[in-house]
């Protein structure tokens, strides 16, 4: 650290190499940061599955429903603790291209089984107690500006109601939000007794079930045994883990992650050709200064350090700004985007990554120039200068 | 005159000695390279979803499905609508029988090969006029499935992407066996991507009743369609959605393709960025090692525009390799690349491949062109401005 200043002072040797240096490798890692983020965002939750909870879907289909009848019989199973229900109800506010998440649920025991969606305590009775009540998670109601109270006309595209109808009306009861900051909670739920009540068709069935595996059992074998129970009826079920379910979404999306990877190799590679090439030149400019510090009796190791540390700082730099840049931006694109590709956030992980390769990719810059300079003999490069 | 010839003599001068200074110049080609492989490799995603998309639906074929329905996944018609379409005016009649298809969509898990993980792909109950509706499909591997049997044809797409899929082999789904007796082209188009049954097969299956979920109607020309749209919005028995599918399938594609471009464009300007201070870098560093040169050639009377423009040529023309290098490497790695993802709009597996087109690889070169103007710029700039005593006496 002694150094410091020494290393400063040579790293803006040229204002200007410098400078476009520490702004490219900036551009790379605010690239970094907003691809990590959107990456996060694909892998669609994942990393926030509760490993005690698991999803009961037809084993044919997820669009397949399963009887309600099932409710009782999975309840039943030995290690199920609780289970509850929801379905698909693909609707849309106003324009078909405002379309998000909406599931009639049963409020009571689906607020139980996600005890990280909070609500006040007041507006959860309101929506208990009222038929056609809704709630909706805090990003929908700032994307499309709605307060408790307000009347939402929903427009169904598969629901037709029994009256004839395709808009369904419901009242905000209450906002929810969630208290995990990866998490999301873009969507609606609404009571499953007036969707049940209030279709044409499909009585008498659900989109899913959703339980939670009793403390100290299994859940595989808890999996096994319901989807056994089901075996052979009309209704085969296929039962998995949520993290299981979120990423056989995620992976129904293909090489998105192989894309997003390539793009970041891509990236990489011509951020640490530019720095590389940075280093080698401002070190082969600099031989006689080098060997007069040498000769002032600095050690190998130490000239060694001081222009790998330089190569690191330059990294850092810029890395930092553009990470720095890159959450910030993330912070505003994540309301934006909320309804439409929720749960954009950029990881503590990904961040730490990040500083690793700001490092790595420093020292990996600066090596061959630094050993260069380590293995510099003072005559020779005094000669030469 | 003389100046653009000085220019010429001066670039000329440049290029030949870029040798020496190979390791720079490298470094800016890479960076014009890496930003016109990302842009073509990212951009022809989704050129080629939307190729796939569009290529299938055509002018003159009408899709009906309930009103108010955003896709045939949530749509449902009667038996007695599909009929009401079939005697409607504006459809095209071969001999006494309207040219229509009334179909059963519905999504079913097979495992994708590239991930031996579960993907939904679509499974379509068709009837007999599926083919002469489209235009583009055809048989190209077995037969055609029977009637009333448990048999399944399906797309050369599917075949490639998702496991289990042989003419020959059996598949199961839930407790109904299949057994696959065919395989069918369309141009690779998005039919491409499902597994086609008889509709009635199909409807016992999944227990749909007498229902359907869309009717394809061929149409007596593309200028029929208001015609046939004002019959049935005017009978009260049915309340559709009448379109072209070509219209369909282009609101179909709409989401994702606007998506992939929503990524693409913004990472291609940062990236662009990036690249213009490599650029910048790397010329900067050309001016300075050439320093005495230039100063020596203004001093035998070269001007200073023709050390500028020629510094600006000889940035353009790196850029300008880089961006073929780049959008060389996106054509030979990408171009023709499967993949299948699921389009939200269908909630459904689209098998499609990249499409490195010849306007994307233009556009990069536009990028490639940019780049390199406004990397050498600044450089050029100083180079023109350098004073020729001081430089020569620096040196």
């Amino acid at each position: 650290m002694k150094y410091f200043r020494l290393i400063w002072k040579n790293a803006w040797r040229k204002k200007i190499r410098t400078s476009l240096t520490v702004l490219s490798v900036f551009v790379a890692f605010l690239l970094f940061a907003l691809l990590s983020a959107l990456g996060f965002a694909f892998r669609g939750g994942v990393d926030v599955a509760d490993a005690e909870r698991l999803i009961v879907i037809d084993k044919i289909s997820l669009i397949n429903p399963l009887p309600m009848s099932y409710r009782n019989r999975i309840a039943a199973t030995e290690g199920v603790e609780s289970v509850t229900h929801a379905s698909w109800f693909g609707g849309y506010y106003q324009d078909p291209r405002n379309q998000f998440g909406q599931f009639p649920v049963d409020p009571e025991s689906y607020f139980d089984m996600y005890p990280e969606f909070n609500m006040p305590a007041e507006q959860f009775e309101a929506f208990k107690r009222n038929r056609t009540g809704a709630v909706v998670g805090r990003e929908i109601a700032d994307t499309y500006g709605w307060k408790v109270g307000d009347q939402i006309p929903i427009q169904a595209t598969i629901w037709t109601r029994a009256d004839g109808g395709r808009t369904w009306e419901f009242q905000l009861e209450g906002i929810f939000s969630t208290d995990d900051p990866r998490g999301s909670s873009a969507l609606m739920l609404f009571q499953y007794d007036y969707f049940e009540e209030a279709r044409a068709f499909g009585k008498g069935t659900v989109g899913w079930y959703i339980l939670r595996v009793s403390k100290g059992a299994d859940p595989v074998q808890v999996a096994n045994a319901i989807d056994l129970q089901f075996a052979n009826s009309p209704n085969e079920t296929e039962t998995s883990t949520e993290a299981a379910f979120a990423q056989s979404f995620t992976k129904q999306f293909g090489n998105i992650a192989l894309i997003v990877t390539l793009i970041l190799g891509a990236v990489f590679f011509t951020l640490l050709l530019v720095s590389g090439n940075t280093m080698s030149q401002s070190v082969r400019e600099r031989i006689s200064e080098l060997a007069v510090l040498k000769t002032l009796g600095f050690s190998d190791p130490a000239v060694l350090g001081i222009v790998l540390s330089e190569s690191i700082l330059i990294m850092l730099m810029g890395g930092l700004l553009g990470l720095g840049l890159g959450w910030l931006l993330i912070q505003g694109l994540a309301q934006q985007m909320a309804a439409f590709l929720p749960g954009i956030f950029l990881s503590p992980a990904a961040m730490a990554g990040g500083v690793a390769m700001m490092i790595g990719a420093g020292i990996l810059a600066g090596i061959f120039p630094a050993l260069k300079a380590m293995r510099l003999s003072i005559i020779d490069a005094l000669a030469r200068a | 005159m003389r100046v653009l010839k000085q220019i010429v003599a001066v670039t000329w001068l440049n290029l030949r000695n870029l040798p020496q200074r190979v390791g720079s110049s490298v470094v800016a080609v890479i960076g014009v390279a890496a930003v016109v492989l990302v842009f073509a490799a990212v951009l022809s995603m989704a050129k080629g979803f939307e190729r796939t998309m569009i290529s299938a639906g055509s002018d003159d074929t009408a899709i009906i499905m309930r009103s108010g329905s955003t896709s045939e996944l949530n749509s449902g018609i009667s038996n007695d609508q599909a009929l009401i379409v079939a005697n409607a005016p504006g459809v095209l009649k071969d001999g006494d029988s309207a040219v229509i298809s009334a179909e059963l969509y519905v999504v079913v898990d097979v495992k994708k090969k590239s991930t031996n993980t579960d993907a939904n792909v679509p499974f379509r109950g068709i009837q007999s006029g599926a083919f002469a509706v489209r235009n583009n499909v055809a048989m190209v591997e077995g037969r055609m499935f029977e009637t009333g049997k448990n048999e399944i044809i399906v797309g050369r797409a599917a075949q490639q992407e998702f496991a289990g899929l042989d003419t020959g082999s059996t598949i199961r789904f839930g407790q109904t066996e299949w057994q696959i007796v065919g395989v069918f082209e369309a141009q690779g188009s998005v039919s491409e991507s499902e597994l086609w049954t008889d509709v009635r097969v199909l409807q016992n299956a999944y227990r749909r009743g007498n229902f359907f979920q869309s009717v394809r109607a061929k149409l007596q020309s593309s200028a029929s369609l208001p015609e046939l749209e004002a019959a049935l919005e005017a009978d009260p028995r049915i309340d559709p959605d009448v379109m072209s599918e070509r219209e369909y399938y282009s609101g179909q594609a709409e989401p994702l393709s606007r998506f992939i471009k929503l990524i693409g464009y913004p990472l291609t300007i940062l990236m662009s960025i990036g690249a213009v201070f490599g650029a910048l870098n790397s010329m900067y560093s050309s001016v300075s090692v050439r320093g005495k040169e230039i100063a020596t050639l203004r001093a035998l009377g070269f001007g200073p525009i023709s050390i500028l423009f020629s510094t600006m040529i000889e940035s353009t023309l790196l850029a300008l390799v880089g961006g073929v290098v780049g959008g060389a490497i996106a054509f030979l790695a990408f171009n023709g690349f499967q993949v299948s993802t699921l389009n939200g709009a269908s909630f459904s597996q689209v098998v499609f491949d990249f499409a490195v087109t010849p306007d994307l690889l233009i556009n990069g070169l536009y990028a490639a062109l940019i780049i390199g103007a406004f990397g050498g710029l600044f450089p050029a700039i100083r180079a023109a401005r350098l004073p020729v005593a001081q430089a020569l006496r620096e040196l």
